[in-house]
C-alpha cells in the first residue's frame, strides 16, 4: 500500500469507529431526544453523522464540485455526492454515511488491485538494469547504463543483470534468460559469444565489450514495447469508453424521470420517488466496466509476457483470439532452418560409414550448409578428417565437388547434373525421404547417395494440432522449397494448404490473396502470419496479426511484428491464442455480469424493493467482483 | 515529435479517457494516448511549439484530475 492508500484506509477505519460510537450514543439518548422538537433532532443527527461522512467523503465532494465548475457534471463522484446528500435530506443519516464509507472501501480496493496488476506487469521492468560496472584504475565504478558507449568494456558480477548487449571478452558463466524468453533452463555462455541485455549472470565474472548503446539494446527495446502496449486499444476498450460517455447522462436523465414522473402521474409522495431515484443513481455507476475491461486486457498482456511472449497491444490479443486462418513461413518457423543428414543409401558394396566418409572428405573445405551437415554427421559418428589424405579438392559451381585422393582415386560428390556430366549412371535405389540428394561416385561408378533435409521442429505438429482444436480452421504453409519437400513436411504436420516454390516476394502476394479470400467470405476474418523475421518483415506488417518467432536480438522482426515470441517454440502460438481467448471470455463475463446485475438492481430500486444498501453492493460489490475476475489473467500459467 | 511522459497519481480509468480526449483536441497535437494501466502519456505534437503545447497539456490534465502530476 502506498501513502495515499494508507491515508484512505485510516480515514475509513476512523469513520467506521465514529459511526459505531454515534449510533450507540443516539441509542442511549433516544428518550431525552424525543422531548426535543423534530427539526432540532434532525439537525443534531445530521451534524453528528456529517463528521464520519466528511472524513471519508470530503475528497469525493470536492472532486464533484470541481468537476461541475469545469463543466463536467456527470461522473461517479457527482453520482455519489447527489445520492448521499439526498439521503441526508430524506433523514436516512446512517445510510448516507455508510454508503460513502462503502464507496471509499470499494475505491480503495480497486486502487490496490489495479496497482497490484500494474506491478505484476511492470515486473518485466525488473529487466531494467539500474547500473553498469565500468573498470577504472582497477576498481569497479557503477555508472548509468545510458552513459556507456559502444566498445566500452563493462564487468558483470554473479547475480547481476547484463545491462547492455555485447560480446564476452573474458569469463564464462550460465545466464538466466527467463525474463526475456520465459525459458527457465540457464544457458551457458563463453568467451567470444554474443550476450543480450536483460539476462542475469548466474555465476562467475564476465567482461563484456559493449556492441550497442542502451537505447538500442534488447532490454530497452522490449521495455519500450511493453510500455507502449496499452496505447493500442482493443475494440472492447474503446467501446467501454464511448459507452460511459453516453451512459452517465442517460442514467441521470432516467433518474430525473423516476423522481418526478410517477409522483406527478400517480400522485404519490415526492420523497419516496426521489429516494428511489437516488438508489437508481448509485446502482448505475459504470466504474465496474470502465476499470475491469482494460484491466483484463492488461492482465492478458502480462500473462503473455510471463511466457516470453510480447504482445504489442490489446487489439492484437483480440485479433489472435478471433483468427481462423494461420499462415506459416516454413523455414525457421515450422522447421529448424538447419540441415541434417536424413538417410544414407549405398549400392551395398560399401558401408554407410564409408560412403559418408568419402562425402565428408570431399566437403572438407566447404562451408555450404549441405557440406557442413555432412561433415557434422561424419563427426557425430566418430569420424575425423585427415587432411594428409587429400591431394586436391575442386568445386564445380552449382554441381558439386571433384576430390582427388593421395594415390590417385577421384571421387565425385554432388547432384544428378554432376553425374551426367561425368557419364555416371545414378544407383537404382530411390530415396525414401524428401530433401536434397547428394550422390557419391568413384571411378565412374555411383556408390550411393545421402539425403539432406531441413528438420521439422519437435513441437510443430503438436502446436498445429492444438491450434486446430482451438478454432483455427485453415493452416497454410508458404515456402520456397520444391513441391515434393513442401508436401512431405506439410503432410507430416497436418497443414491444410501448401504453396511451394515461391520466391521471397511471392510470399507477400500469396498472403494478400489469402487475406482477400478470407475477408470476402467474412469481413471480420483475421489472418495470422508467423515468420522468423528473416525476409518476411513485409508479411509480418501486412497480416492482421504478425507473429515473429525466435526474435530475441532481431530488431527488424521485433519492429515489424505485432506479437513477438522471444524463443522459437511454435507451441507458444497456441499459448498466446489461449491467453487471447481467455482474456476475451473474462471481458465478456464482466460486461454481462456487471450490466446484468445493474439492470436487475435498477429495476428493483425503482420498484422500491432494493434499498440503499443493496445499491451500494450493486455498485462497489460488482466492481470488486469484476476486478477479481480480471485479475485471474495474471495467474495464468501453462 | 513523439514523446512519452510518466503520470503520477492518475487515479481513475475514466479520467484517463477524459484527459486523452481533452489533449487530442489541443491545437498542434497530432496524436495522444493516456494509458491508465501504464500511467503514461504518449503524445505526438508539433516540434516547434512542443513546450507551449505541453503547458496546455498539463493544464488539461489538471482540469480533469488536479492531483495528477506530469513528470516533464
Amino acid at each position: 500500500m502506498n501513502k495515499k492508500q494508507k491515508r484512505t484506509l485510516r480515514n475509513i477505519i476512523i469513520s467506521i469507529i465514529l459511526m459505531v460510537i454515534i449510533s450507540i450514543i443516539f441509542k442511549v439518548i433516544e428518550g431525552p431526544l424525543e422531548e426535543l422538537p423534530g427539526y432540532a433532532v434532525r439537525l443534531i443527527k445530521t451534524a453528528a453523522y456529517l463528521v464520519p461522512y466528511l472524513i471519508v467523503g470530503l475528497k469525493v465532494l470536492k472532486k464533484a464540485g470541481r468537476n461541475i465548475l469545469n463543466g463536467r457534471v456527470f461522473d461517479e463522484n457527482f453520482l455519489m455526492t447527489l445520492a448521499t446528500i439526498g439521503a441526508f435530506a430524506l433523514g436516512e443519516y446512517t445510510e448516507a454515511a455508510a454508503v460513502m464509507i462503502f464507496y471509499q472501501i470499494g475505491e480503495l480496493f480497486e486502487n490496490i488491485a489495479v496497482n497490484k496488476s500494474r506491478t505484476a506487469i511492470t515486473s518485466l521492468v525488473k529487466l531494467r538494469p539500474d547500473y553498469a560496472n565500468i573498470e577504472k584504475d582497477g576498481e569497479l565504478e557503477k555508472v548509468d547504463p545510458e552513459e556507456v558507449k559502444v566498445d566500452d568494456v563493462i564487468v558483470v558480477l554473479a547475480g547481476e543483470k547484463i545491462p547492455l548487449d555485447g560480446v564476452i571478452i573474458e569469463g564464462e558463466s550460465f545466464v538466466n534468460t527467463s525474463a526475456l524468453t520465459g525459458e527457465s533452463v540457464p544457458r551457458r555462455v563463453t568467451e567470444g559469444e554474443e550476450i543480450l541485455s536483460g539476462c542475469i549472470n548466474e555465476q562467475g565474472r564476465l567482461r563484456i565489450k559493449v556492441t550497442k548503446e542502451f537505447g538500442e539494446s534488447t532490454v530497452a527495446k522490449i521495455l519500450d514495447m511493453v510500455e507502449n502496449a496499452s496505447t493500442r486499444k482493443s475494440r472492447q476498450e474503446s467501446f467501454i469508453t464511448r459507452f460511459a460517455k453516453f451512459y452517465t447522462p442517460f442514467v441521470v436523465f432516467a433518474a430525473v424521470i423516476v423522481a418526478f414522473l410517477p409522483p406527478l402521474i400517480l400522485g404519490q409522495s415526492f420523497t419516496m420517488w426521489i429516494g428511489r431515484a437516488l438508489i437508481f443513481l448509485v446502482i448505475s455507476c459504470p466504474c465496474a466496466l470502465v476499470i475491469s475491461v482494460p484491466l483484463s486486457f492488461f492482465g492478458g498482456i502480462g500473462a503473455a509476457s510471463n511466457h516470453g511472449i510480447l504482445v504489442k497491444g490489446s487489439n492484437y490479443l483480440e485479433a489472435i483470439a478471433k483468427a481462423d486462418t494461420i499462415v506459416f513461413d516454413k523455414t525457421g518457423t515450422l522447421t529448424k532452418g538447419v540441415f541434417a543428414v536424413n538417410e544414407i543409401v549405398t549400392d551395398d558394396e560399401i558401408s554407410e560409414d564409408e560412403l559418408l566418409s568419402l562425402a565428408a572428405y570431399a566437403e572438407s573445405y566447404s562451408n555450404h550448409p549441405i557440406g557442413i551437415s555432412i561433415k557434422e554427421e561424419f563427426e557425430k559418428r566418430g569420424g575425423v578428417i585427415d587432411n594428409e589424405k587429400i591431394k586436391n579438392s575442386n568445386e564445380i559451381a552449382g554441381k558439386g565437388i571433384e576430390l582427388t585422393l593421395i594415390g590417385g582415386n577421384i571421387v565425385y560428390v554432388g547432384n544428378k547434373k554432376l553425374l551426367s556430366d561425368m557419364g555416371v549412371k545414378p544407383v537404382e535405389k530411390k530415396p525414401n525421404s524428401y530433401g536434397t540428394v547428394v550422390y557419391v561416385a568413384k571411378k565412374e561408378k555411383c556408390l550411393g547417395f545421402i539425403t539432406i533435409s531441413d528438420t521439422v521442429k519437435e513441437d510443430a505438429k503438436a502446436a498445429i494440432e492444438r491450434l486446430k482444436s482451438q478454432g483455427i480452421t485453415n493452416a497454410v504453409m508458404l515456402t520456397g522449397d520444391r513441391k515434393e519437400t513442401a508436401d512431405a513436411v506439410s503432410g507430416e504436420l497436418g497443414i491444410d494448404t501448401v504453396y511451394s516454390e515461391l520466391l521471397p516476394a511471392d510470399k507477400l502476394t500469396k498472403l494478400e490473396a489469402i487475406m482477400k479470400e478470407e475477408k470476402d467470405k467474412d469481413k471480420e476474418a483475421k489472418v495470422i502470419f508467423v515468420g522468423d523475421g528473416i525476409n518476411d518483415a513485409p508479411s509480418l506488417i501486412r497480416a492482421d496479426v504478425g507473429v515473429a518467432m525466435g526474435a530475441l536480438g532481431q530488431d527488424a522482426a521485433i519492429e515489424a511484428a505485432d506479437i513477438v515470441l522471444m524463443d522459437d517454440n511454435p507451441k507458444k502460438i497456441a499459448t498466446v491464442n489461449t491467453i487471447g481467448k481467455k482474456t476475451l471470455r473474462i471481458v465478456l463475463e464482466n460486461i454481462v455480469f456487471a450490466l446484468g446485475v445493474k439492470l436487475i438492481a435498477m429495476v428493483l430500486g425503482v420498484l422500491g424493493i432494493a434499498g440503499m444498501w443493496f445499491a451500494v453492493f450493486a455498485d462497489v460489490g460488482v466492481s470488486v467482483i469484476a476486478i477479481l475476475n480480471s485479475m485471474r489473467m495474471l495467474r495464468f500459467r501453462e | 515529435m513523439k514523446k512519452r511522459f510518466d503520470l503520477i497519481d492518475l487515479d481513475c480509468a475514466n479520467c484517463a479517457a477524459k484527459m486523452e480526449e481533452a489533449i487530442k483536441k489541443l491545437e498542434g497535437v497530432e496524436e495522444a494516448t493516456v494509458s491508465f494501466m501504464a500511467q503514461k502519456l504518449t503524445i505526438e505534437a508539433d516540434e516547434e511549439k512542443f513546450d507551449k503545447i505541453m503547458k496546455q497539456v498539463v493544464k488539461a490534465i489538471k482540469k480533469v484530475e488536479p492531483d495528477c502530476e506530469v513528470v516533464l
